[in-house]
């Protein structure tokens, strides 16, 4: 990347923007090969971990002159193991019979997935208008409060509850996404600042709605947690009842399209690029940067509440709780970030990240490993992803030409 | 990268003679409404009684006595005084200047006398808990937002203070308990965050990727490998991992025994005292010393800097890790202070609140600390109000600094300018 591309930071309110066009190409321009290469290196440190502080391995590393081959042995087998049951819980699992429960962990990988995609896509767009969307959880946590509020609090025909529950969801976390937006636009507050301090209103927000009486507790409880989701707001499941999977994931797939279309084919989806690219260039141009930010944060934040409503009506549908984001706000920023912002690469981001989940649960039942080995794993793609030179050094590849 | 624009490095003491006056109205008009809402309190939401502040602690020199006030007639002196103030102000921006800060200051104790007179009537106040619960939780957010202060200075944006904070919590923890001394822990603790410190240079600085994420991201990171480390080693093992001893508290002689200040300053832990020791040695360190100046020279103009021959990147990576050793330090204050263990995410994005009192407190290391303090004493407000009843819903009392941030990044408090080269890589040639 030729350095004179990098633009003096622009005169207040959008001097901000200026850090960001780094960033953008290095995901926009960096190739697959590092892509894998980094997902590579991230399974090499976490499996290194999983070494360290394996029980066995330290034993046998205490008489590893005597004995190597126990060591060797017992790393083996702690690798080994580890990712069996990181393969039995996220893809297929060969220890139990019959074809329909060996491919359920699939249909749980898809299931995590959902999520993961529709707020790594409004991470995402964000990040391809320069705007960094860190309010994952507080839009995550008012879009499934309101679609809560709605299923809870309605009594309609399934035809249209459910329609209109997932709109709700929506609208809240657009609203809470453009909030930011409006106030970057208008008086230059940073965004990074703004949706994190949101993230925290808005869990209290939710936080006092459920401990309230008459807005979102359920009736006669003394705990912070609504009532469970009735039938007729609850998305159906894909595969019947013996399966999780539900049309939150139907949901995730038909934003994908809708995204790339936006992106790629509509004039909005330019504007976004324009600005995201060099919102003076943009502003010279014509484009309107401040109502770009706006929209562009409501849509954002439409999609991240989508993942909200998918928890809520999809997943854990038994009531509202400060816990429905279950990180997925946070995990976005990776999804986004491995995906390069694209659509696809969200996509492919999003199932990879959901088997990783899915295995995570499995790999703590069958081998005590916490699940927290995957947020390092995930982090350290990320950071290997966003700095090529490093991975291209360790690997010894050539050094790509600039642009 | 094409420098066009040259920037003055601005002394933060030094205010304009002359403001615009809309960006100095905005004082006026800001204590207008607060004036107005502690009004509305008076008017709509009265609440009978009497309100009791205890301000003595049983070993001062000479007991205060306890003061009992009528809620309603306090709150109603509290609304003329405020509406005096704001007038003040409004005269002092009439005549182009801008509303001095201490002004605000009494305005913001005025304030809050009149919402505890409300909000506790029929109640005691314990003033001194209240003020010494609040530096003491205000502890890891003033050595974070100090960290903070100086990378941002330097030109790193440092989203990962909160990653600092829980590392050095957890070094600390596990440290101290090995090393079977809190000096220990505090030590591990402070090389804890020098470490992310270095692991952030090594990204932002070395290979240019962009300070935000890198920041997110190692805030994920620690996150994941500390809760990780917890479940696979400290819990496994608590006696010997995870049980430091704690720092004691000690009270100052003399000084500790002054009425209101001694109980509320002097009678801490010796972190607290650090903290004071540390606020005052980076304010006169940036300010005062040739280090200071390189460190916001290649903080506001790096190729300028490097003209002259400051070594812009080593000075950002020195700056780091000295930024991260403090950082660190707050981080103990989690497992050597109150309860000494270490527990999963224990500091409850903590780092994310130092950093709003960076930018709250405009890339100034005192300012920075009082506005670290006024969130320890929010926090530690919806506490106590929980304990006495009020009638505010807790949430919303929780709500407040965060609210308080995003009015203050939206610049209506004032404005605010970070170093003009924060964020941006410097890349030579």
């Amino acid at each position: 990347m030729s350095t004179d591309l990098k633009t003096e930071p622009a005169p207040e309110p959008g001097r901000t923007q200026g850090r960001f066009d780094g960033v953008l190409r290095e995901i926009v321009m960096g190739n697959t090969l590092v892509a894998v290469l980094s997902v590579v290196l991230a399974v090499v440190v976490g499996s290194l971990m999983i070494l360290l502080t394996d029980e066995t391995v330290r034993e046998t590393a205490g008489y590893i002159g005597a004995r190597p081959s126990d060591f060797l042995n017992a790393m083996w087998t702690a690798i080994s193991d580890a990712y069996t049951a990181l393969f039995n819980g996220a893809i297929y699992n060969t220890n139990v019979d019959g074809f329909e429960t060996r491919i359920r962990p699939l249909t749980e990988t898809l299931k995590y997935a959902g999520p993961l995609i529709l707020a790594g896509l409004g991470v995402g767009l964000a990040f391809r208008a320069g705007l960094f969307n860190i309010g994952g959880r507080g839009q995550m946590l008012l879009a499934g409060a309101a679609a809560g509020w709605v299923g809870v609090g309605m009594d309609l025909p399934l035809a249209l509850h459910l329609p209109l529950a997932v709109l709700a969801g929506a609208l809240a976390g657009a609203l809470w996404a453009g909030l930011a937006g409006f106030l970057k636009a208008q008086a230059g507050a940073h965004e990074v600042i703004v949706t994190i301090m949101l993230n925290y209103v808005g869990y209290y927000l939710v936080f006092y709605a459920l401990s309230k009486q008459g807005l979102l507790q359920a009736p006669g409880s003394l705990n912070p947690k609504s009532q469970p989701m009735p039938e007729s707001v609850i998305l159906p499941k894909l595969l019947g009842d013996r399966f999780n999977l539900h049309a939150g994931f139907l949901l995730a797939l038909a934003a994908v399209g809708v995204v790339w279309w936006l992106l790629n084919k509509s004039a909005m989806g330019f504007r976004f690029r324009a600005v995201g690219e060099n919102p003076d260039a943009a502003r010279a141009s014509g484009i309107d940067v401040g109502r770009t930010y706006i929209t562009v944060m409501l849509i954002a934040g439409g999609l991240v509440g989508l993942a909200g409503v998918n928890q809520i009506l999809g997943t854990a549908t038994s009531g509202v709780t400060v816990d429905l984001d279950a990180g997925i706000g946070f995990d976005a920023i990776t999804v986004a970030l491995l995906g390069r912002s694209r659509p696809l690469g969200i996509l492919a981001a999003g199932l990879l990240f959901g088997a990783l989940k899915a295995g995570s649960f499995s790999m703590a039942a069958a081998e005590g490993i916490p699940v927290e080995i995957v947020l390092v794993i995930q982090s350290l793609i990320v950071l290997f992803i966003a700095a090529p030179p490093l991975v291209r050094a360790i690997f010894r590849l050539p050094k790509e030409a600039t642009a | 990268m094409t420098d066009t624009k040259i920037t003055v490095p601005v002394d933060e003491s030094a205010e304009p003679a002359v403001v615009p006056l809309r960006a100095a109205l905005k004082a006026p008009i800001m204590l207008g409404i607060v004036t107005m809402l502690v009004a509305l309190l008076v008017g709509f939401k009265a609440r009978p009684g009497k309100t009791t502040f205890r301000l003595g602690t049983d070993s001062d020199f000479f007991d205060l006595p306890e003061i009992t006030v009528p809620s309603t007639a306090t709150v109603a002196t509290v609304v003329v005084l405020l509406a005096a103030i704001t007038a003040a102000s409004a005269f002092v921006v009439s005549r182009g200047r801008r509303t001095p800060l201490w002004l605000v200051a009494v305005f913001a104790v005025v304030a809050m006398t009149g919402f505890l007179a409300w909000a506790a009537a029929g109640k005691t106040v314990p003033v001194i808990g209240l003020l010494a619960g609040s530096i003491a939780l205000a502890v890891p957010l003033v050595f974070g937002a100090l960290g903070g202060v100086l990378g941002e200075r330097a030109g790193v944006v440092n989203i990962a203070i909160d990653g600092q904070l829980l590392f050095g919590a957890f070094a600390a923890a596990m440290f101290g308990t090995i090393a079977g001394s809190p000096w220990g822990g505090l030590a591990a603790a402070m090389l804890a965050g020098a470490l992310v410190a270095l692991v952030l240079g090594f990204f932002a600085i070395t290979y240019f990727v962009d300070q935000v994420i890198v920041g997110v991201v190692l805030n994920v990171l620690v996150i994941g490998l500390t809760s990780f480390l917890f479940g696979q080693v400290l819990a496994e093992h608590p006696q010997e991992l995870n049980a430091p001893d704690h720092f004691e508290r000690i009270a100052i002689p003399v000084l500790g025994q002054i009425p209101v200040v001694g109980p509320v300053l002097f009678r801490q832990t010796i972190l607290v005292y650090l903290m004071y020791a540390a606020v005052a040695v980076v304010a006169w360190a940036l300010y005062r010393t040739r280090w200071g100046l390189r460190v916001r020279a290649v903080g506001e103009h790096p190729k300028a800097a490097d003209t002259v021959g400051i070594k812009v990147n080593r000075t950002r990576y020195t700056t780091l890790l000295i930024a991260g050793l403090i950082a660190g330090a707050g981080g103990a204050t989690y497992t050597l202070v109150s309860v000494p263990q270490f527990g999963e995410e224990m500091t409850d994005g903590a780092g994310y609140i130092a950093l709003a009192a960076v930018i709250f407190g405009r890339w100034d290391p005192v300012r920075a600390t009082l506005a670290a303090l006024l969130f320890g004493f929010a926090t530690n407000l919806s506490g106590v109000l929980s304990v006495i009843g009020s009638p505010v819903p807790s949430q919303f009392m929780l709500m407040l600094p965060y609210v308080v941030t995003i009015i203050a990044v939206a610049g209506l408090v004032g404005h605010s300018r970070a170093p003009a080269a924060d964020g941006v890589p410097y890349r030579k040639g």
